[in-house]
């Protein structure tokens, strides 16, 4: 097969209007599967986390996972989702070895949540509102291991290790309306999308939502329309997005091989790409012969599940500050303009900054930290800010010790790199490194008459009264005692040694 | 043959808790009348006498101290359908692709059993994955009818209902998705029940159709049948479609309806389901059935369930389509039959499953899967779904007519082995009465309602009541029990020829 021909972005996107849809997995955290008993702990020994119902066995039986429907309506509230007042599960059949029962228990025709929306702000604050068609459950596979491949893929393997302690967590599957007129805009809205539901995912507290461990996955749909047409084009379905990153590679890049396709006067072909992380390219899964025909039909083995309308109100009071309720009283306590918030966003530093407020810092003095020293250090370190080994309560430690005066500015920023640098604890290394501030009025004293004594001239202009000199003389006492003495005290000494 | 083969369950209970007869005697009579007479019934198809003695000398240890018993059966030999996982004996589930397959778990039913103290004593015979009506269809080779050796048991729990009438076991469990539990017993001449669906727990049942599928009691008498029922019926967690509601007091019931009186009763006879087609011994035992209810102080009125008539066609798209589900995990990837035979995975599992199925699991996952697939499931498996709301309307309608229907069990008596089994559309028709009830979710029963004049072979009475209504079937079944063996003068278990050599 040879390599696509890739039409330059900027072109694409001056004839052709990209047309978004975003499927994404989410796993929830909750103690145990959705049909059964056993944990769902990431990371255990292959098959350790089975029992007769997710290993498929024949007699065993499913039973709905009260957590996992509680999670799921909180999530479809959060999005603004009408909740199903009755809804059953469906067999999704189709064959493969690490589903046990060679189909999925998932929901069809009749989800949980549907037809709501999430508001999502771009890096320039403008708001795109992302319509959902619907949230529903299901149940996850096993894992395929296929060794003796070059690839890790089943072609070539010599043979296949299957681990079922994934079968059965729970999933919820959100899926996006068709998000068209987003133009050049497309990959960044993908991105800020998958970004505003990990984040609201997160604040439910109902997964991980860690894309690098699988409990969040991202599948990107795409397809172009000649500009202004409105005809809809036959769209790819793009797998293996596991990163924020990647999802707006794998947007960009889907849109360049279209045009590129379509151009060619060629028809784009309806099927599963993979993303390729390394070359940021989308590859073509096996071409299937006929269209998948699931068989999908109401499983006769559940009840249908029936949220009283009670329960749901009650559900809908447990919601938490949602992100975006928060940024709007977090810019409003803090008096921030917009421009001044969207930094903050944009920066990934608005929860780090209001969890080391909660810590008892004040809003000017944490923005300040992370915002530029923080950031400076994670940018040279390349990692993301809440990634740096250092946590908002640290922080606000560090502020503390500084306005009490056993810090300065400067001692502080070395206080915060011992910190980075793994020596524990801000007073711990503070202690370990010996940084407080000289407060000794007697030491100090010594090196006011001893940096007067070798300046005397300027010594002469403050006798005379010339108070801003003392500049001068703070500045040679700060480097006798290597900035560990608090500046303030030094000048109102010297003025006091000067007979002021 | 020992006596306490010929003896019922509540008789040899008896015996067992006045400590007259050891469970270990009862169980060892039972596993010496099977070593007899097994090789030409072929009832079961595992049998665990170790398991049995030791089960049973549990019970005898526990009446030793004196400890009261664990449930009236406590004791009692059964012999247990081949469809409920047991964790000492292989599942089969008359099937070549489960063949030695040692489940790691007891069924819900199973382990109620083993908390009674009942002694179970093997697994019995049955049309591969209850796909059939004459038991021709395990993969094992048929069971043959106590009555005549040369005729089918019924099916699919031919085991069951054959295991009772050759005295192998005074109790069976069966399970009945379409017939499977009332059709062999009818054919048998023994009584079978039809739990209401979610009367008793689905866990372990290896599925055929799960919407569809109920475990029973089978049983010589329906007073045993009653107390089999009150040890497996009951809500259970691991079944969601278990009904959370308390079992219906059968027992009682059925010591009530043995003292006989049945006025201000009224039998339901079903229009649609007498008549043409049904075989004249089996439409005269019925009629003098009928009559029995009347002298009994029953009303009996004439009822229509005009959609009936489509109860068999939405049965054989809904059953095939959720078999075709159902029965998709076996593909040897983790138990089973495993034929390694081609290279990808995908091959293994076609190899295995056409070498593992055998001609009826085929056509049917065929039939389903065609039924469910993308622009046909409105016009067939959509069409079924409609019929069989209509069959509960037209049951809703007749339960307001008449407290219990009736019908002949089947339309005819045991037919020759070999006789259907090339002609499935034949054999389908033999289920035409029972379906109806599983279709809607409802309660029946056959109770044996004497032999035909022209072959000497026994037919059976339907009794068939609404959800959860089994203790008013229950006290029809034993009231017209009761009336027909003082009739005959003698209980009808003692009509049973021995079987020949």
């Amino acid at each position: 097969m040879s390599a696509p021909t890739l039409v330059d972005f900027d072109d694409v996107v001056d004839r052709y209007d990209p047309v978004l849809g975003l499927e994404v997995h989410v796993e929830l955290s909750t103690n145990t599967k959705m049909f059964c008993g056993c944990p769902t702990t990431f990371g255990a020994e292959p098959n350790t986390q089975v029992c007769p119902t997710c290993l498929g066995l024949p007699g065993s039986l499913p039973v709905v996972n009260r957590a996992a429907v509680e999670a799921a309506i909180r999530i479809g509230l959060a999005l603004n989702c009408d909740i199903a007042p009755w809804g059953r599960f469906a067999r999704k059949n189709y064959f493969y070895p690490d589903m046990p029962k060679n189909f999925q228990t998932s929901q069809y025709d009749e989800p949980i949540a549907v037809n709501g929306h999430l508001d999502v702000t771009l890096e320039d604050g403008t708001v795109v509102r992302v319509g959902i068609e619907r949230a529903h459950m299901e149940e996850d596979t096993g894992k395929s291991l296929h060794v003796g491949g070059a690839t890790g893929r089943i072609h070539g393997a010599e043979y296949s290790l299957l681990d079922y302690n994934r079968a059965g967590v729970p999933l919820i599957e959100i899926v996006t309306k068709m998000i068209p007129d987003t133009g050049a805009r497309a990959p960044e809205v993908a991105r800020a999308y998958v970004t505003a539901l990990r984040d609201l995912i997160r604040s439910l507290g109902v997964s991980d939502v860690r894309m690098d461990q699988g409990s969040m996955r991202c599948d990107v749909n795409l397809s172009l329309s000649p500009k202004g047409s409105g005809i809809l084009g036959t769209r790819s379905e793009t797998k293996n997005v596991n990163s924020l990153r990647s999802v707006e590679r794998a947007v960009r890049y889907e849109m360049t091989r279209h045009a590129g396709v379509l151009d060619a006067g060629e028809k784009v072909v309806q099927e599963t790409r993979h993303f390729q992380e390394d070359t940021a390219t989308t590859r073509s899964g096996r071409i299937k012969e006929t269209s998948e025909d699931y068989r999908y039909f109401p499983e006769p083995d559940l009840v249908p599940i029936a949220p009283s309308p009670e329960w749901v109100e009650e559900l809908r009071g447990t919601l938490p500050e949602l992100p975006w309720e928060r940024r709007a009283r977090i810019q409003q306590e803090w008096q921030l303009s917009d421009a001044e918030q969207r930094d903050l966003v944009n920066a990934g530093a608005l929860d780090l900054v209001a969890a080391t407020v909660e810590a008892g810092a004040p809003s000017g003095e944490a923005r300040s930290w992370w915002v530029s020293y923080l950031a400076q250090q994670a940018n040279t370190r390349g990692v993301a800010l809440d990634e740096l080994p250092i946590t908002p309560a640290q922080v606000a430690r560090v502020i503390e010790l500084v306005s009490s005066g056993e810090l300065n500015n400067k001692l502080a920023r070395q206080v915060v790199d011992g910190v980075l640098a793994g020596e524990g604890e801000p007073d711990e290394v503070v202690a370990g490194r010996g940084l407080a501030v000289v407060s000794d009025d007697g030491a100090l004293i010594a090196a006011v008459d001893e940096a007067l004594a070798a300046q005397p001239d300027v010594a002469e202009k403050i006798r005379g009264g010339k108070v801003a000199a003392a500049g001068a003389i703070v500045g040679a006492v700060m480097k006798a005692t290597r900035g560990q003495a608090d500046a303030k005290r030094v000048r109102e000494l010297i003025i006091e040694r000067c007979g002021g | 043959m020992s006596e306490l083969t010929r003896l019922t369950a509540a008789e040899l209970a008896q015996k067992i808790h006045s400590r007259e007869v050891s469970a270990v005697e009862a169980a060892q009579a039972h596993l010496d009348r099977i070593a007899a007479v097994d090789e030409r019934v072929h009832a079961f198809l595992h049998v665990g006498a170790e398991a049995a003695l030791a089960s049973a000398a549990l019970v005898d240890e526990s009446l030793d101290a004196d400890t009261p018993p664990a449930s009236p059966l406590a004791g009692v030999p059964l012999a247990l359908k081949d469809v409920l996982t047991t964790t000492d004996m292989p599942t089969t589930v008359g099937s070549r692709i489960l063949e030695g397959w040692r489940p790691p778990y007891d069924a819900t039913v199973t382990a109620k059993l083993r908390a009674a103290g009942v002694t179970i004593l093997g697994k019995t015979n049955m049309d591969e994955f209850a796909m059939g009506s004459s038991t021709e269809y395990s993969a094992y080779g048929p069971t043959h009818n106590p009555w005549n050796l040369d005729r089918i048991p019924g099916g699919s729990g031919g085991g069951s209902a054959a295991a009772l009438a050759a005295f192998e076991a005074p109790l069976a469990i069966g399970t009945d998705t379409g017939g499977s539990i009332r059709q062999p017993a009818a054919m048998t001449g023994t009584v079978g029940v039809k739990p209401t669906y979610g009367g008793v727990s689905r866990y372990g049942l290896v599925a055929c159709a799960s919407s569809l599928d109920q475990a029973g009691p089978c049983a010589r008498t329906v007073l045993d049948a009653a107390l089999l029922h009150e040890v497996i019926a009951g809500h259970d967690p691991l079944d969601s479609t278990s009904i959370d509601a308390p079992v219906p007091a059968v027992v009682e019931a059925a010591r009530r309806g043995a003292e006989g009186d049945l006025h201000g009763l009224r039998v339901g006879v079903v229009r649609e389901l007498t008549g043409e087609g049904y075989q004249a011994g089996v439409q005269e035992n019925f009629d003098a059935a009928l009559r029995e209810l009347e002298k009994l102080g029953a009303e009996v009125v004439e009822v229509s369930a005009p959609h009936f008539q489509y109860g068999l066609a939405a049965y054989y798209l809904i059953l095939p389509s959720e078999v075709s589900s159902n029965l998709a995990r076996f593909d040897a990837m983790r138990y089973g039959l495993r034929v390694d035979k081609g290279a990808s995975a995908e091959e293994v599992m076609a190899a295995t499953r056409e070498a593992g199925f055998g001609p009826e699991v085929k056509r049917r996952i065929i039939l389903g899967t065609y039924a469910l697939s993308s622009g046909y499931y409105d016009a067939y498996y959509g069409q079924a779904q409609k019929v069989r709301t209509l069959i509960s309307r037209d049951f809703a309608a007749a339960f307001e007519q008449a407290d219990v229907l009736v019908s002949p069990t089947a339309p005819t008596t045991a037919f020759p082995i070999g006789d259907k089994v090339d002609d499935p559309l034949a054999m389908y028709l033999n289920d035409l009465a029972t379906i109806p009830t599983n279709l809607a979710g409802t309660t029946a029963m056959s109770v044996p309602s004497g032999v035909a004049a022209e072959d000497g072979l026994p037919t059976g009475l339907q009794i068939m009541a609404p959800a959860l209504g089994e203790a008013v079937m229950y006290r029809v079944g034993a009231a017209y029990e009761a009336a027909r063996d003082a009739a005959d003068g003698s209980p009808f278990a003692t009509r049973i020829p021995e079987v020949k050599r």
